[in-house]
């Protein structure tokens, strides 16, 4: 019961990194159809900019640096995310197989620039105080770091979800990822929505990064890592389906858990990815569908 | 279907004037490259041509059915495993166990998955046939449901992960991250002697001829138009009666074919096959070869695999810290400015020259179709 | 999308791809010539001598080879001030291996035949070495390899001047059963060559010491997500864990261990990847009263080490740190030198019979070559993480062990 209970935590610890690093994903490759490789080094951006924050506060103040640093680095990755819109990707609405390989070639420049910026070595990202540790309740460890992440987690996707049904601006981004032209010639400019969508989408990496600082390496590569498993995230969840999103990164962050518990990592993770394609025969729209009026799927 | 044949005159010159243009690549290739280069480039050069054969099957898959497949790897390194366990099998000789089966398991024998790769005839045409088989399968499942675009893309990305981690994973039969190396004799010949290794680039050379031969003339008969139809618009063809399930399955597994061959050469020209060439990261590479090249002509395709990988060891040789950089530009400037690649670039310039409007081909393919339903188009 | 095409931008986009791809055209061109004619000039003049260093500057691997580069250089700074070798400046080229094994193949042929090198330092990965090795084989030149590996190899053109097995994980054994008393191990490792091999030592040495293995887990390399194998080896309550992750997982490894509420009091754990370079990046309150098994520490007794950690530290920067591949690294390139000096010329045969016994005075203390397998005698010293980040040694060997790759002098490792 015990490991049962422990594995469940471990599942939802996964699912809810699984989670932080795909919901970027499901606004700029659910909603605008961008496949951004690039995803992944505006995670690296934001887990860097927890590390500058760091050294420039210094050791005395970890816990201030530390929540400085989950804004900050939504504003920075966000930025880059716009710049990156503005440079290539407004070029190529319409052709998501280009994005995908323009941002890779993004993506390997900025790490590049990372490397040549911080050092090809990682760098060191400490906790603050409060996280140091944490609660054993009925044989389970939770450790505060990882509960950590969860609350960030809940935060955001609550944030996304008011921001989405209640807010003109949200309800102007769902006009325009189901019908386009119609929300065009009923006035959105979708040119700023664009925009917008964009900047939440990357800024969001920017926060995932600060995250998992908390328990991962800081180096030029980290965002190569959790790239895949995003786009996973997001393929079994339902395109732009912010309820797809939280159900995928649920499922796969336990069955990630318990195969690899009764297996090996290396098991687990082929595995999952069996699971994947099998789960795509049944459902080929992933968990939750949109319904969409077009005849093309 | 005319309107389709009408996209089809940029890749397929007049008769002669093909012949005449095959004629010279085969006159570069086979003699005046062995005559100017020294053994160690002429070697490199025969890895870059076991590269240009699958950069063939990517430009089959990837420009005339619109498939962007990034898991060549994964079929590249079955081709490559399967001859380079027979390799292994023969330079141990018989009856002894390969050394890689005694320094990363405890073997008594043979291990039953190599025991079949004892014998060439085996060995070779699996290396061929099993990534066929698999991207058979794999293809059917995905494509019957439809699942196209960006969802098969990083699906067949995830897919040469997740082999990655299995081969390695399986360190006592594969040889794990160390892969296969130290390969001593190919059917006779020394892969370690200049003279032999010489021979060997003749082998992917012409290898790489036929290739190319025999997929252009897939890609320009009837069920190359077919694939093109598919590519542009997949539920008119299957309104049209067509089944594009089939169609793009074919274009699938001849790319795995392919991607298998060049896997099975590379191994006796290189000497090595090991998981860190397969995994998501070379297969990307794979594809910015094409791009680069041009994905809608097949030999632009190839050429882009030469061309780009010239450019990486030079570059590299000389600054390497900048290839980095330089590759990442190359790939954002060709995929922004240029999507027919330099095979595009060549045709404006001779279209320059002809001073007169260049063909509409560009635009042709960037906005294939400027007033189709957004959802539809996004969808791609 | 669906935006009007505006003709000046599509011209202007094609007079830029045609100059782009025209430059391409004479990039690629200019580089495949200029390569053979620079490098022809390298050995034929006749006053430097150019010699390798192939290391990975990109990729996964450049975390922790960049080190070992800069301290390969370093040496030849040092050899070049002090007059060079046999009266001539060494040359050094330096390549990079991009974390792919065929380029590190394809680069250490460039070396040879195009430059030249009298010899070439590089590697750092098993499989790096595997895919060098034929090369090297094949032109009869040399490689020295500067890294602790798992043992069961020796080239007669590869030096090997970091650990063998011997040298560093039984000695790490026989702290954690001696000293530590641990009579139970948990075997975690990353999924690669290094680890597989080295726990079956490990599990052959078990059998014979009354020593029970109460688990054995790997995870891909790159995997930064530990808390399923952190949960079992909880479960398992072995005495010790012996670890064998390498590269960014580490820091995964470390941070989340500490993270459940473990520390080198409730379970200790000795690894033998973990260097000080890496600990900069693991972030030493994860990981501080922990042990690592290596033959050098920066903090290593003696006026040699002294110096090398100075001269490193003044040519790139306050902030670096060495350890033991690094300082593996520098001797890599002192040894040549020196046996080029006792040989008299750079001629493959002649060095390798002249480092037959040859003796030098490395900042790890006195190393010398084993001239039948070509590893180097080595002092075995077991670390404690101390929390200003650096390794103090707390245990042993008295002298330089000798380098055993094939473990032929251990009864209960035959069959291995």
């Amino acid at each position: 019961m015990e490991v049962i209970l422990n594995q469940l935590f471990v599942g939802l610890s996964i699912a809810s990194i699984l989670l932080l690093v795909a919901l970027g994903l499901t606004f700029t490759f659910g909603q605008m159809n961008v496949i951004n490789m690039a995803h992944g080094e505006f995670i690296m951006a934001g887990a860097y900019t927890t590390y500058v924050l760091q050294t420039a506060l210094g050791t005395g103040f970890l816990t201030l640096s530390f929540g400085l640093a989950l804004p900050a680095a939504f504003l920075i990755a966000g930025t880059l995310g716009l710049i990156l819109e503005f440079l290539v990707i407004r070029r190529l609405y319409g052709r998501p197989l280009d994005t995908l390989l323009v941002t890779w070639g993004v993506g390997l420049m900025l790490q590049q620039l990372a490397r040549d910026l911080f050092g090809a070595q990682n760098v060191n990202v400490s906790a603050p105080s409060f996280l140091d540790g944490g609660l054993t309740v009925a044989g389970v460890s939770l450790s505060y770091s990882r509960m950590f992440i969860i609350g960030v987690v809940l935060f955001v996707v609550v944030a996304i979800a008011l921001y989405m049904q209640r807010t003109p601006a949200g309800r102007r981004m769902r006009a325009v990822m189901q019908n386009r032209p119609l929300a065009s010639v009923s006035g959105v400019r979708t040119r700023v929505v664009d925009r917008t969508t964009f900047f939440i989408g990357s800024g969001l990496a920017g926060v995932a990064g600060v995250g998992i600082t908390l328990l991962g390496p800081v180096g030029p590569t980290l965002g190569l890592a959790y790239l895949i498993d995003a786009f996973l995230v997001v393929i079994v969840g339902g395109l732009g389906q912010l309820r797809g999103a939280i159900l995928a990164a649920l499922a796969l962050g336990m069955a990630n858990s318990f195969i690899e518990y009764n297996t090996s990592a290396s098991i687990a993770k082929a595995g999952v990815f069996l699971l994947i394609v099998l789960f795509l025969q049944w459902r080929p729209q992933g968990m939750v569908v949109q319904q969409r009026r077009g005849l093309a799927s | 279907m005319n309107a389709v044949a009408k996209l089809l005159p940029s890749s397929a010159p007049k008769p002669s004037a093909f012949v005449v243009r095959f004629a010279l690549m085969a006159v570069a290739l086979l003699l005046i490259a062995p005559m100017v280069l020294s053994d160690f480039r002429l070697s490199l050069l025969a890895k870059f041509l076991c590269f240009a054969i699958l950069a063939i099957g990517i430009g089959l898959a990837w420009g005339q059915g619109g498939m962007l497949v990034l898991g060549q790897g994964l079929f590249f390194g079955l081709g490559g495993y399967c001859m380079g366990m027979h390799m292994k099998i023969v330079d141990a000789g018989p009856g002894q166990l390969p050394d890689i089966l005694t320094f990363s398991g405890q073997h008594e024998s043979l291990p039953l998955l190599w025991v079949p790769f004892s014998s060439a005839w085996f060995a070779i045409p699996m290396a061929i046939l099993l990534p066929m088989a698999i991207a058979a399968l794999l293809g059917a499942a995905i494509f019957r449901q439809r699942i196209r675009g960006a969802y098969f893309a990083i699906l067949s990305q995830a897919l040469a992960g997740a082999f990655v981690i299995v081969l390695v994973g399986n360190q006592a039969l594969t040889g794990g991250t160390n892969g296969l190396t130290n390969f001593q004799t190919f059917f006779g010949l020394s892969v370690t002697s200049p003279s032999d290794q010489r021979i060997l680039y003749f082998v992917v050379a012409v290898v790489l001829l036929v290739v190319f031969l025999a997929t252009r003339e897939l890609a320009l008969g009837r069920y190359g138009r077919l694939l093109l139809a598919v590519r542009d618009d997949e539920d008119r063809v299957r309104f049209l009666g067509y089944d594009p399930t089939r169609v793009k399955l074919v274009a699938y597994v001849v790319a795995a074919g392919l991607a298998g061959l060049a896997g099975a050469l590379f191994v006796p020209v290189v000497g090595i096959i090991s998981p860190a060439m397969l995994g998501i990261v070379p297969s990307v590479e794979m594809v910015i070869w094409v791009a680069l090249g041009g994905r809608t002509a097949l030999a632009w395709a190839a050429a882009g695999a030469v061309i780009v990988n010239t450019a990486k060891t030079n570059i590299s040789e000389q600054f390497p810290s900048t290839w980095l950089y330089m590759q990442g530009l190359l790939f954002v400037v060709v995929i922004l400015f240029l999507p027919k690649g330099i095979a595009g670039a060549v045709e404006n310039l001779r279209a320059l020259a002809a001073r007169r409007q260049p063909p509409p081909a560009i635009s042709r393919l960037t906005r294939r179709r400027p007033r189709a339903p957004a959802a539809a188009e996004e969808s791609v | 999308m669906n935006r009007p095409i505006r003709g000046q931008r599509r011209a202007g986009r094609r007079a830029l791809a045609l100059a782009l791809a025209a430059l391409a055209v004479v990039a690629v061109g200019c580089g495949s010539d200029s390569d053979e004619s620079s490098s022809s000039a390298t050995s034929a003049s006749g006053d430097t001598i150019p010699v390798g260093i192939l290391h990975s500057l990109s990729g996964t691997m450049a975390i922790s080879e960049v080190s070992v580069r800069d301290s390969a250089l370093l040496a030849i700074d040092e050899i070049n001030a002090a007059g060079g070798v046999l009266g001539k400046q060494l040359e050094p080229v330096v390549e990079d291996g991009a974390s792919d094994w065929p380029t590190f193949a394809e680069k250490a042929q460039k070396l040879i035949s195009t430059d030249k090198v009298a010899a070439t330092f590089g590697g750092w990965t098993s499989a790096s070495r595997k895919a060098m090795l034929p090369v090297f084989e094949r032109n009869k030149a040399l490689l020295y390899y500067p890294v602790q590996y798992e043992g069961l190899e020796s080239s007669p053109y590869i030096f090997y001047t970091g650990a063998t097995t011997n040298q560093q994980i039984i000695p790490g054994l026989e702290f954690l059963k001696e000293e530590l008393e641990a009579k139970t191990l948990f075997l975690v490792g990353s999924d690669y060559v290094f680890p597989r091999t080295a726990n079956k030592v490990i599990k052959a040495w078990a059998k014979v010491n009354d020593v029970e293995i109460v688990g054995e887990e790997y995870a891909p390399l790159g995997n930064t997500e530990y808390a399923t194998t952190i949960n079992k080896i909880k479960q398992a309550k072995p005495d010790a864990v012996f670890q064998t992750i390498n590269g960014d997982s580490n820091v995964a490894f470390w941070k989340q261990f500490k993270d459940a509420g473990l520390d080198s009091e409730t379970l200790p754990v000795i690894s033998v990847s973990t260097s000080e370079d890496e600990v900069k990046g693991v972030g030493i309150e994860n990981i501080v009263g922990q042990y690592v098994a290596w033959n050098y520490y920066q903090t290593t007794e003696g006026s040699k080490n002294e110096a090398f950690v100075k001269a490193y530290k003044e040519k790139y920067g306050q902030d670096r740190v060495t350890g033991d591949p690094i300082e593996a690294g520098y001797v890599s390139v002192h040894l040549w030198a020196l046996a080029v000096e006792k040989a008299g010329t750079t001629d493959v045969e002649k060095v390798k019979e002249a480092s037959k016994g040859l003796e030098f005075d490395a900042p790890e203390g006195k190393v010398t070559i084993d001239g039948e397998n070509q590893h180097i005698y080595k002092t075995a010293r077991i670390g404690q993480l101390q929390p200003d980040g650096l390794i103090k040694e707390v245990s042993g060997s008295d002298e330089p062990i000798k380098p055993d790759p094939f473990l032929k002098t251990y009864d209960w490792a035959t069959g291995l």
